[in-house]
């Protein structure tokens, strides 16, 4: 047996602590070959996950019991070609589409959008869970829902002409984020105060990161109440809205070895 | 409003404003075709080089790309300009301008005097008739130090921003990335978290954290969570320990706005940073990103091409006179650069532009997946930048951002850097790898665990 040119990094214990691509070792200072490849192969995955379409039928099933209509609508991006390579098509609704919505009497408090995105996995897989705990929290509150709609090629600001379509005080996106190499199913959170085309990132709220192995769905959800709350306090969303939520204690906080 | 010409063996191509000069002569990239501002092929693009190379450097200080009216980052740029710097260079043309930089009677010290006399158009527009190796080549004259708790940017030196991030702002988590990092000698640029909250409360235990870090193992660099200057503002206001304010900032006011900062709040959030007194080397106190493309994603680009707007997001920066600026060159998706070619050929702009106007430019080489580009196209730039001298860059365990879900250098790719250009770290994190026995006096890695973190590993394991 023939003495291995890669030099350990004897830390690996720490891998536990985060997803993080710790402790991988050196060929001289360079990546070993076993992590080189690892890497090329999720980078593989990820690119496909990329180019993954949502499942209607299923994501519809899911999202049943909420006991909230829902309608499905499409950008203006003909297909993920155009997606990936015209974000204002994505911004828009096609000609078709608008006329699906139609506003409820005297609008609603709030109304929810969820889209693809770039992560039509991360939608599957955390949309109906997470709305499943939120709407019921929503409703305590009083708010008024509108209806829910699906919105494919999509991205954050189509929020803005669906929620102003329905004449929405304000209006909260479910998105799929740019899948990660280890995190091809990661849901953002963006709310927006009196949506209407035009608005900007400045005027939203957002909570990233919302899946299994990220932020739990109650730790979203409690954050995402605090921030509708503060801002129908204040009348608005965005820079001005601090997040002074304090996280849930979902988990035990673990020792930070480097300090204690 | 005067208008653009060049007539090559009978053809006379016509440019109506110097906005459309420049985007039709901006080497080809998504983005621009995006804003519906791009040449509409490589002869209209060629054409509108050789009637660039002719411009007076001096008619830049007269026609504006943005109105003046309109946006505070031309008045900036107009009302700040030193004519006395420019003088050396005032009769020149923008071709002219480019074989004075290439002249070899063109020094560091030179080029460190013109650079007030310079405005973001004008190098953005010198760029635009440069080659690659040119783009390296000059920027490689130009020396930027900046200093707080260590010294960034001196000749023969690579920095590195470590940046721990994890997807639940775990303290336990970015610690282990943090070893990671200070074992492959990372982190002298900064230690610089993205946190995955914008809560105050979350950045308050991470500023918390890092500080005790730093302290505990009186390692020579300094912190930052990277939060809008506003939540930095209200964080020292609490006296939660902030060495450096960040922001991202763009080159248009209209695109500031959808930040929600302007010249104002950036000048305040200085000020707050000072007010702690923080750094002990100096007084270089914020850190920030920019990106091509940020302008025209925020509807603010007016009719303006993504590489000169990112030039003029340099003005913005130079006026808080940063510790690091960081042009995020990949991050923002295909739309804009849309794969490896047009990422490194922007990446070598924005390094070129930000040394030229003095500042300590960075790159975070990375790229999406929803981009077309790979680890080939990284280690390029990479490769590229480290030869053109670049003041930093930013290394994550094994390229892989567990938390913003983008690729950008490894602690790895440092270390690979730094052997094949013989460059080394800052000289006071230098010392500190070496007396903790991290590394050799040969910059070779140890193999063994060194004592300062042979108890926290064993302890946690």
């Amino acid at each position: 047996m023939t003495r291995s040119d890669v030099t350990p990094t004897p830390w690996t214990a720490l891998r536990g602590l985060t997803p993080a691509r710790i402790a991988l070792g050196r060929s001289g200072s360079s990546l070993p070959t076993a992590p080189h490849l690892d890497f090329q192969l999720a980078h593989a995955r990820a690119r496909k996950a990329v180019h993954l379409g949502l499942d209607l039928p299923a994501l519809q099933g899911g999202l049943a019991d909420l006991d909230l209509p829902v309608k499905v609508v499409a950008s203006a991006a003909a297909d993920r070609a155009m997606y990936l390579q015209r974000p204002d098509l994505g911004r828009q609704l096609d000609a078709v589409s608008r006329d699906v919505i139609d506003a409820p009497e005297g609008g609603c408090d709030l109304a929810i959008v969820v889209a693809d995105g770039l992560s039509a996995l991360a939608i599957q897989s955390n949309a109906a869970p997470f709305l499943s705990l939120v709407v019921p929290m929503l409703r305590q509150m009083g708010l008024t829902l509108g209806p829910l709609t699906i919105a494919t090629q999509a991205r954050v600001a189509i929020g803005d002409e669906i929620g102003a379509a329905l004449g929405a005080r304000m209006v909260l996106v479910l998105i799929g984020e740019r899948p990660g190499l280890s995190s091809p199913d990661s849901m953002g959170l963006y709310l927006t105060d009196d949506p209407k085309p035009g608005r900007t990132d400045e005027a939203r709220n957002c909570i990233s990161n919302v899946r299994a192995a990220g932020l739990s769905y109650p730790e979203a959800a409690q954050k995402l109440i605090f921030l509708i709350s503060r801002a129908r306090q204040l009348g608005l969303t965005g820079i001005p809205l601090k997040d002074e939520a304090e996280p849930l204690a979902t988990t035990p906080p673990r020792r930070n070895f480097l300090i204690e | 409003m005067p208008s653009y010409s060049h007539t090559i063996g009978g053809q006379t191509w016509r440019f109506d404003t110097l906005a459309q000069l420049m985007a039709k002569a901006t080497p080809e990239r998504s983005g621009d075709h995006l804003a519906g501002i791009a040449a509409i092929d490589a002869e209209e693009r060629a054409a509108a080089q050789l009637a660039l190379a002719d411009l007076p450097l001096a008619a830049f200080l007269h026609d504006a790309v943005v109105p003046y009216e309109e946006d505070e980052i031309t008045r900036l740029i107009i009302d700040t300009h030193d004519a006395r710097a420019f003088a050396p260079v005032a009769h020149l043309t923008v071709g002219g301008f480019r074989d004075w930089l290439l002249s070899d009677a063109t020094d560091g010290a030179a080029l460190a005097a013109l650079a007030p006399g310079l405005t973001p158009e004008m190098v953005a527009a010198t760029s635009k008739i440069c080659r690659n190796q040119d783009l390296i080549l000059i920027a490689r004259k130009v020396r930027v130090t900046t200093r707080f708790r260590n010294t960034l940017g001196l000749p023969g030196r690579l920095s590195t921003r470590l940046q721990p991030n994890h997807p639940t702002d775990d303290p336990a988590g970015i610690a282990a990335s943090i070893l990671d990092g200070l074992m492959f000698g990372n982190g002298d640029a900064i230690i610089g978290i993205n946190p995955a909250s914008d809560s105050l409360p979350a950045a308050t235990r991470l500023l918390h954290m890092l500080d005790e870090v730093i302290a505990r193992y009186d390692i020579p660099t300094q912190s930052c969570v990277l939060t809008h200057v506003t939540n930095a503002i209200e964080l020292i206001r609490r006296d939660v320990p902030v060495d450096i304010v960040f922001q991202s900032v763009a080159g248009t006011q209209a695109a500031n706005s959808s930040f929600g900062i302007d010249l104002a709040l950036l000048a305040e959030g200085r000020d707050a940073a000072l007010s702690q007194g923080r750094g002990t080397l100096g007084d270089n106190v914020m850190y920030l990103e920019t990106g091509q493309g940020s302008a025209l994603s925020a509807n603010a680009h007016h009719g303006v091409d993504q590489q000169t707007l990112e030039a003029r997001a340099y003005a913005v920066a130079r006026i808080c006179k940063p510790l690091l600026v960081n042009s995020v060159v990949g991050f923002i998706g295909p739309e804009y650069l849309y794969d490896g070619r047009q990422i490194i050929r922007a990446g070598l702009e924005d390094h070129f532009c930000g040394k030229l106007l003095g500042l300590p430019m960075g790159c975070d080489i990375c790229y999406t997946n929803h981009a077309e580009a790979d680890q080939d196209d990284m280690d390029n730039l990479l490769t590229l930048l480290g030869v053109a001298g670049i003041t930093f860059i930013m290394g994550i365990p094994g390229s892989d951002d567990v938390m913003l879900n983008y690729q950008t250098t490894s602690f790895h790719d440092a270390l690979y850097a730094r052997k094949v250009l013989d460059l080394r770290p800052a000289p006071e994190f230098e010392a500190w790898l070496q007396q903790h026995g991290l590394f050799d006096a040969q910059g070779r890695m140890a193999d063994q665990l060194p004592p300062i973190f042979r108890q926290a590993i064993t302890g946690a394991a």
